[in-house]
């Protein structure tokens, strides 16, 4: 009698063994599942704005997206579609940008990898990182209700929308990237090298300048990429503040619009869905995205060299 | 004899000094200018925001009205973005980094969707935007609705629980999974009763951070098509919406046809800031009550 029993728990034991071991082997397969879902949104977007780009290209050639200078996509008797106005627009955002960010960046990482005590350090690094969680809408909001009045108490002639304004905020936003990367990049240069310079009779300014900055410098180049690709791709700041002029032109007082803008004021409703200029977007688009994959893809190459180094 | 001229060593040496010194303040001041922006900001935030924020600046829906409008509509849009947004991204993610760290053996595909996801960071939000209008809004058909801002923003914050989960993971110590298979645990087993409950704060803290990602963010929003009308308050993910970070931007713009938007806006950027500095304190409580030592 007890027996049988024994048997039988072993039957139901070994039939819910086999359940657990199916369980067991379809469980990869479902996590798999989720991963490439991270794919598949990459691919998603690639196919989604080459397919429209596609689209964009039968009506308009090459030649004119890239080489004409005038972006007129709403003129009902004859639009004209050029990127190289909205290319400008993000130009010279980005430069404004990165002259605000690259000294200060550099210069704060500087100070926490080679002046600041640990204890210093420990407070101010996480507060100079409190900028890069502010909404960039907020930035924007900053960029139109207070930097642009400032400023034009100061310049007259600037427009009260304007690249200047918008490409200072923007670079104010990403000293964080800068200084946060470039000093980890500091940060691991080892103490030996350092002391090395020291001991010759360097003065502090010397090691970092000399020694400490030239060995770190793929880490820091990498950390202006990302900032420069930050710079590019973001959208409500220039939106708010810096205006929907198309033309093309160098002066930093005039509002200007940018690739992200464009984009922004193409999908809020101008444009009806399957005209040229609401394909255009998606060309735009695939301008934006290839620039900023490019770079993305520049400052892993060079973070992995500096690893090699040491 | 003499080799070195000593007067130009420390006329030499003087400058240098010198030099050295200035820098070190002037680097000082470098790193504390940002702060003083912060400053500033938050200062005119808070000025702009005074006497606007009340008990009945958070419960009335939106009006033309500047004295009137309320925020209650975009608060709860913002909320129903996160009901959507919270599970689908811990789900995904969770997913994603239990499989790269614990099942994925190295290879090229291994390496291509870690890639790949750090790849996905760095995709303006903008374009993230356009997927979502795309495929949700137009191919699925679903509208510019909840569900669809939902989804476009998880799959944008998803690299940021992925690499947060990931580390979790990785920081588990190997013995207390060989413990587990010693006791004939299952590898699933052992993930589920075992891994993932220690990794658990890790993975907390970084979904904290996407959702205070998402909570600001408004490139998505504008591109797949939230409507600047008065939009009621939303009762289920198949509504059309309004959130936070949109309405903060059309008082923004509109602030030149009726000056008062600016102060909606301001306090509406308030009580964001508000929100996501609850956040991120949480984070840093978690991080720092959870993180034994094993």
């Amino acid at each position: 009698m007890s027996n049988s029993i024994n048997i039988r728990n072993m039957i139901e034991g070994s039939r819910k063994k086999s359940k657990l071991a199916m369980f067991e082997k379809t469980i990869p397969y479902l996590l798999f599942f989720a991963a490439f879902l991270s794919v598949l949104t990459t691919i998603g977007i690639m196919v989604t704005l080459t397919v429209e780009s596609i689209l964009f290209f039968r009506n308009v050639s090459f030649r004119e997206f890239f080489l004409q200078p005038e972006l007129k996509p709403l003129n009902p008797s004859d639009p004209k579609f050029s990127i190289l106005p909205l290319l400008g627009g993000t130009l010279l955002s980005s430069i404004i940008a990165m002259m605000v960010a690259i000294p200060i960046g550099l210069t704060t990482a500087v100070y926490l990898s080679e002046y600041a005590t640990e204890r210093v350090r420990r407070i101010l690094k996480p507060l100079v990182e409190v900028l890069a969680g502010i909404p960039t809408i907020v930035y924007g909001f900053f960029a139109f209700t207070f930097v642009t009045p400032v400023l034009r108490e100061l310049i007259p002639a600037l427009d009260r929308t304007n690249i200047l304004s918008p490409g200072i905020v923007m670079g104010i936003m990403i000293i964080p990237i800068v200084a946060s990367l470039s000093e980890d990049a500091m940060s691991s240069v080892p103490n030996s090298i350092r002391e090395g310079a020291m001991a010759l009779g360097a003065t502090k300014f010397e090691v970092a300048f000399r020694v400490v900055i030239p060995a770190a410098i793929s880490g820091i180049i990498a950390s202006f990429v990302l900032g420069i690709s930050r710079a590019i791709g973001e959208t409500m700041i220039v939106t708010i503040a810096s205006g929907s002029n198309k033309n093309l032109t160098f002066d930093v007082t005039q509002s200007m619009q940018t690739m992200t803008a464009y984009i922004v004021e193409v999908t809020s409703g101008d444009a009806a869905s399957g005209t040229t200029a609401y394909y255009s977007l998606y060309a735009v688009a695939m301008t934006l995205f290839v620039f900023t994959l490019l770079m993305n893809l520049f400052a892993r190459y060079m973070t992995k060299k500096f690893r090699e180094v040491y | 004899m003499q080799f070195m001229d000593m007067k130009v060593v420390q006329s030499r040496m003087s400058k240098r000094l010198l030099l050295n010194q200035m820098t070190k303040w002037l680097f000082l001041a470098s790193a504390i200018f940002g702060l003083l922006v912060l400053a500033v900001l938050l200062y005119r935030v808070i000025v702009d925001s005074l006497g606007w924020i009340n008990i009945d600046f958070l419960t009335s829906v939106l009006s033309t009205k500047p004295e009137i409008a309320g925020i209650k509509g975009a608060i709860l849009g913002t909320v129903w973005l996160m009901i959507i947004v919270g599970p689908v991204t811990m789900a995904l993610g969770v997913s994603t980094a239990i499989y790269i760290e614990e099942y994925a053996r190295p290879s090229k595909l291994t390496s291509f969707i870690q890639t790949n996801i750090s790849n996905l960071a760095g995709v303006p939000s903008i374009v993230f935007g356009l997927l979502g209008l795309t495929v949700f809004v137009r191919l699925f058909g679903i509208g510019s609705v909840i569900l669809a801002g939902g989804l476009t923003m998880s799959l944008l914050v998803l690299p940021i629980v992925v690499v947060a989960s990931q580390e979790a993971i990785r920081a588990v110590p190997s013995y207390l999974r060989e413990a587990s298979y010693g006791m004939g645990a299952t590898k699933w087993q052992t993930i589920k009763n075992v891994v993932l409950p220690v990794a658990l704060p890790g993975i907390l803290t970084g979904l904290i951070l996407a959702i205070s990602r998402a909570i600001g963010e408004t490139a998505p929003l504008v591109v797949i098509g939230i409507p600047a009308l008065l939009i009621p308050v939303p009762t289920s993910i198949f509504d059309r919406f309004t959130a936070m970070p949109m309405q903060i931007y059309y008082w923004t713009i509109d602030s030149v046809l009726v000056a008062e938007y600016a102060y909606l806006a301001a306090a509406t950027i308030v009580i964001l800031l508000l929100i996501l500095f609850t956040l991120n304190s949480l984070a840093i409580i978690i991080r720092n009550k959870f993180d034994r030592r094993y």
